[in-house]
């Protein structure tokens, strides 16, 4: 039986009063492309430190590729990589240095084949001899990710990677971390940025106050809890209002139904109720609205 | 990216590479800024050192006939190691945790034992650097003998895993530059300036010849100083006690703290 990627059973972690985990359980399988959603403090980041080893939980187990993150953590480390939320770097290296630094944490030596190999697909070879301080930040972003790559680790886990990115530069990324997963790589991605996690995600995993609250592939949760929506703009607003429509922005009604299906007898008792339809939009669903219907239900 | 996702082999690297290149890491970080690490502790000790002979080398003798500028220099050189070796691993821990940068080193496979010895070997390899510098400038201007380098060597060497295991515990506890400079000025400091370095203990009153001896950098000093001269104000034997208990004692809690992930891993 093939070892899942990452496991975590039962984690827990506090902060003094704040629990910041109250008994994580998930299971990620190898190859997947995985997102962890949540709003801010929901426990993501402390969630990923843990499976890194800069957190140490109260309870449960951590696995990578089979190694308990605390027990046998040489080898979780060696499964994984990390690249970090904040924008951080070494002003001492250039970063041809730094990467041949972080090959040799790992234990690497002569790295310099597969360093050049990251450097290009990255764009970054005609920065290699340059130092760290004289990089943009899009660029220090691309060093980040090469860190994390250096000791060729199945498990990659990105950090809400995109904040505060360019569209040029995100668009690339995800590029190349498709790219990634495609070659067998286990891409385990935190964002914001929901349009991401729709578009990349095959699995996705909500956290709330420290505890999964929706777990399924893409597809189900878009199924399960989004509904499609009609907005007409009326001449008789209270007309659509009295037939269960929700008045929205700019004097436009809403109405929710779970299948495109159900238009034509909206349309119907709109065209009976007099409420002179102007205009209309059809909207599918989209993982925005899965997630703010999951984080309002529980 | 040609290749398909590998299998990591359990234990396939070579080993103490992790280690090696965390210390190369240290080792390059304060050789790449060498003015400002090494040269200028260097130029500070010979100042004192151009300074304290012209005011007092005509006036002062010690162990009998030994020139007051003689004296000194060992006592420069050891506070001078002394004071680089916690500089270095203090300010590289402290600057690693402010910056955010310390996460390349948590990330990877390194044992607390493997950061404990870089950083410290680190400390002690920048403090024999500013140490030797220290004396090859000061030679033209006395004359040095060697009575015995392997006590010089030793206690050099213990000194310096000393302040550096000192730096790595300050570094690991500070959470600002402020707190950092209290630790350096209100005990590193005073502790190094009231250890002998200008001065024999038998030169002062019987009160502050018994603090002397409850200060463990007059035992480094003393020792060091020794290993010149083949004189001391206490036993070379009882130094070598005092500072070996000492780094044992120090290592032991850097150790326990690392181990814990004491402000490192929350």
């Amino acid at each position: 039986m093939t070892v899942p990627a990452i496991r975590i059973a039962s984690v827990t972690k506090s902060y003094g009063a704040l629990k910041a985990l109250g008994g994580v359980d998930l299971e990620i399988g190898q190859g997947e492309f995985f997102g962890l959603l949540g709003p801010n403090g929901a426990g993501k980041t402390t969630l990923i430190s843990a499976l890194a080893g800069l957190v140490r939980p109260d309870g449960g187990v951590l696995e990578v590729m089979g190694h308990d993150v605390v027990r046998d953590y040489r080898n979780a480390r060696r499964n994984l990589g990390v690249v970090p939320q904040e924008l951080v770097f070494d002003p001492f290296f250039t970063v041809r240095e730094l990467l041949r630094i972080q090959s040799g944490y790992f234990g690497i030596r002569g790295n310099d084949d597969w360093i050049d190999e990251i450097l290009a697909s990255l764009d970054l070879t005609a920065k290699a001899s340059s130092n760290m301080r004289s990089l943009s930040g899009g660029m220090k972003r691309r060093v980040l990710v090469a860190q994390a790559l250096v000791h060729r680790p199945p498990v990659i886990v990105l950090d809400e990677p995109t904040a505060g990115v360019d569209v040029e530069l995100r668009q690339g990324l995800w590029q190349f971390v498709r790219k990634l997963n495609r070659d067998g790589h286990t891409i385990v991605l935190t964002t914001h940025y929901l349009e991401e996690a729709e578009t990349l995600c095959g699995r996705i995993a909500m956290l709330k106050a420290g505890k999964v609250v929706a777990l399924d592939t893409t597809d189900n949760l878009l199924r399960r809890f989004a509904t499609h929506s009609l907005r007409v703009k009326v001449g008789q607003p209270a007309a659509a209002l009295a037939l269960g429509g929700v008045e929205v922005d700019g004097g436009w009604v809403e109405f929710a139904f779970d299948s495109f299906a159900e238009v034509e007898q909206v349309l119907a008792r709109l065209r009976e109720a007099g409420a002179g339809v102007m205009e209309m939009q059809l909207g599918e669903p989209d993982l925005e609205r899965v997630f703010i219907e999951v984080m309002h239900r529980v | 990216m040609s290749e398909r996702v590998p299998r990591i082999e359990v234990g396939a690297e070579a080993p103490w590479v992790g280690f090696r290149t965390l210390l190369y890491k240290e080792v390059l970080r304060f050789w790449k800024v060498s003015f400002q690490t090494v040269m200028a502790p260097v130029l500070n000790a010979v100042l004192f050192l151009l300074i304290f002979s012209h005011v007092l080398d005509r006036h002062v003798t010690v162990y009998g006939d030994i020139a007051y500028t003689t004296f000194l220099v060992p006592g420069l050189v050891m506070m001078s190691l002394l004071q680089n070796a916690f500089a270095n691993s203090s300010s590289s821990l402290i600057q690693s945790k402010i910056t955010g940068n310390i996460i390349f080193v948590l990330l990877p496979p390194l044992s607390y034992r493997e950061f404990y010895a870089a950083y410290v070997i680190a400390s002690v390899l920048r403090g024999l650097f500013v140490g030797l510098g220290v004396l090859l400038v000061s030679i033209p201007f006395v004359e040095l003998q060697l009575a015995y380098p392997l006590w010089v060597l030793s206690f050099a060497v213990m000194g310096g895993a000393i302040l550096g295991s000192l730096g790595v515990i300050a570094g690991i506890w500070a959470d600002k530059f402020d707190q950092l400079a209290a630790f350096q000025n209100f005990l590193i400091m005073p502790l190094t300036m009231l250890s002998g370095v200008f001065y024999s203990i038998h030169g002062l009153p019987q009160l502050w010849q018994d603090v002397s001896h409850v200060n463990p950098f007059f035992f480094m000093i003393d020792g060091f100083r020794y290993g010149f001269f083949g004189q001391s104000d206490v036993s070379p034997w009882l130094s070598l006690g005092v500072v070996g208990g000492c780094f044992v004692v120090l290592a032991a809690i850097t150790l326990a703290m690392l181990a814990k992930g004491y402000k490192l891993r929350a």
